[in-house]
């Protein structure tokens, strides 16, 4: 994609053009094209609100498609991610000033004994970048860690991640000690990490398993619906 | 003897040599990951296990662990009309305990542990030592000799240097598990943590479960 725009100048393209083309840099994690095109956008008049969903999020959907089906690989992803963060850094601020829905709180973690967050990055900004609120614990938690940030973040989902056979049986832990503490049903858990499968979802007792980082979105958009829709 | 290296265990496994051409009675078929072909292979000569029969897949199936469990499964129905006896030489692997589930369903065992560095290592001692070593990224023998093939470029660090620091960032050392005694492996394996930015070190595992997996295989231990 990259070899045939060697001389295109962004400032130069319509709206029509320069949005289809920040998808095609996102997809070649082009940092510096991005915030270009980000800056360029602010400058006509769009809303962050906007740039943020139909030229980053869109183009990270389409990153997110060839990465499933085997077209694109991690390296790839994460280039494209720090493309998209780069976008993100202009417009958080922006976004908290003049406002953008909010869909829900999500507190996210790689579990205890497990180091490994490129997964639960990805969930984050695309979460982020979808319209939830998004309080990352980082790596390597305990179960108190999770119970504290829901309580205290008053959030609405908890997201766990592990890489490893070994450490993603902690999610069971996390689950049935929020169970014995009688707030399991308080808040939507979803689950995600290269060794998982949905039926090791079901079987721990989480809400959702999440294979990729845009079924993660989808899937927190579908339960935060549902929940909504429940009788008080 | 079988004839192998490295870059073919990487890509394209490895055949029983009379597999599939008879009815093998007595003989076991191991069914092994091609990272360890080379170790089962030692492991066969050293304590004379000819009843051992050897059929490696890709090695490269680790980069999409998801395929492992159809992929065994497959190697498996191929060969039990030809073997009275099947054994699975691979661990978890990354596969969620869906490789496990597999074996199961179709009666066949296989190594116990999450992966090669557990079983190596001794599962109990590797599990023991999970919260110390947290931050430790491991090499054994095969993955000392294949780095390039399995680590530097899967990981795109041959063409994207700057993704190491989000790759490795939160790893503190590169511990060389090493199965046999071999100098110039501990000088490349050095060279691998220094390519990752990690301290280096080297431990000595030998064959751990593996061979202990291996020996229940033998007609004495099955007698």
């Amino acid at each position: 994609m990259v070899e045939e725009d060697d001389d295109l100048i962004l400032s130069e393209l319509p709206d029509e053009e320069l949005v289809p083309q920040m998808h095609d840099d996102l997809y070649d994690g082009l940092a510096d094209e991005i915030t270009e095109g980000v800056n360029i956008l602010l400058e006509r008049g769009w809303t962050p609100y906007d740039i943020l969903t139909k030229a980053l999020v869109e183009g990270m959907r389409i990153v997110g498609i060839d990465f499933r089906d085997g077209i694109l690989f991690v390296p790839e992803v994460l280039l494209a991610a720090n493309a998209m963060k780069a976008g993100m850094s202009i417009l958080k601020p922006l976004l908290i000033e003049t406002g953008a829905p909010r869909l829900g709180k999500m507190v996210i973690g790689t579990v205890k004994g497990d180091i490994h967050d490129i997964g639960k990055n990805l969930v984050s900004m695309m979460m982020e970048g979808a319209g939830f609120e998004i309080v990352d614990l980082g790596i390597n938690n305990p179960v108190e860690n999770y119970l504290e940030a829901l309580e205290r973040e008053r959030a609405d989902i908890l997201g766990m991640s592990a890489l490893l056979t070994t450490t993603m049986p902690y999610m069971k832990v996390v689950i049935d000690t929020m169970k014995e503490k009688g707030v399991r049903d308080d808040y939507i858990i979803m689950v995600g990490g290269a060794p998982l499968n949905e039926e090791f979802g079901r079987a721990i007792g989480a809400d959702a398993y999440c294979r990729d980082a845009a079924v993660a979105v989808e899937m927190a958009k579908t339960l935060m619906a549902r929940r909504h829709n429940l009788p008080a | 003897m079988l004839a192998l290296n490295d870059h073919g265990m990487v890509d394209a496994g490895l055949s029983a040599p009379q597999a599939l051409a008879g009815v093998f009675p007595g003989r076991v078929l191991v069914i092994a990951c091609g990272a360890l072909a080379r170790e089962i292979l030692a492991l066969r000569k050293l304590n004379r296990w000819d009843h051992l029969e050897l059929t490696c897949l890709p090695a490269k199936l680790h980069l999409h662990p998801e395929l492992i469990p159809d992929a065994v499964a497959r190697a498996i129905e191929d060969a039990r009309p030809h073997y009275d006896r099947i054994f699975v030489a691979y661990a978890d692997c990354g596969t969620g305990g869906l490789l496990a589930a597999r074996c199961r369903e179709l009666g066949v065992e296989m190594v116990a542990g999450p992966h090669c560095y557990s079983f190596f290592d001794g599962n109990a001692a590797f599990a023991a030592r999970a919260d110390a070593e947290m931050r430790a990224f491991f090499l054994t023998d095969f993955l000392v000799r294949q780095f390039d093939a399995f680590v530097w470029k899967p990981m795109g660090l041959d063409r994207h240097p700057e993704l190491r620091e989000m790759l490795f960032g939160h790893y503190e050392r590169l511990i060389y598990l090493a199965q046999a005694q071999d100098a110039r492996l501990d000088t490349e394996a050095a060279r691998c943590a220094r390519r990752l930015g990690l301290a280096y070190e080297r431990r000595t595992t030998g064959y751990g479960d593996l061979a202990t997996a291996l020996a229940t295989l033998s007609p004495e231990a099955v007698a």
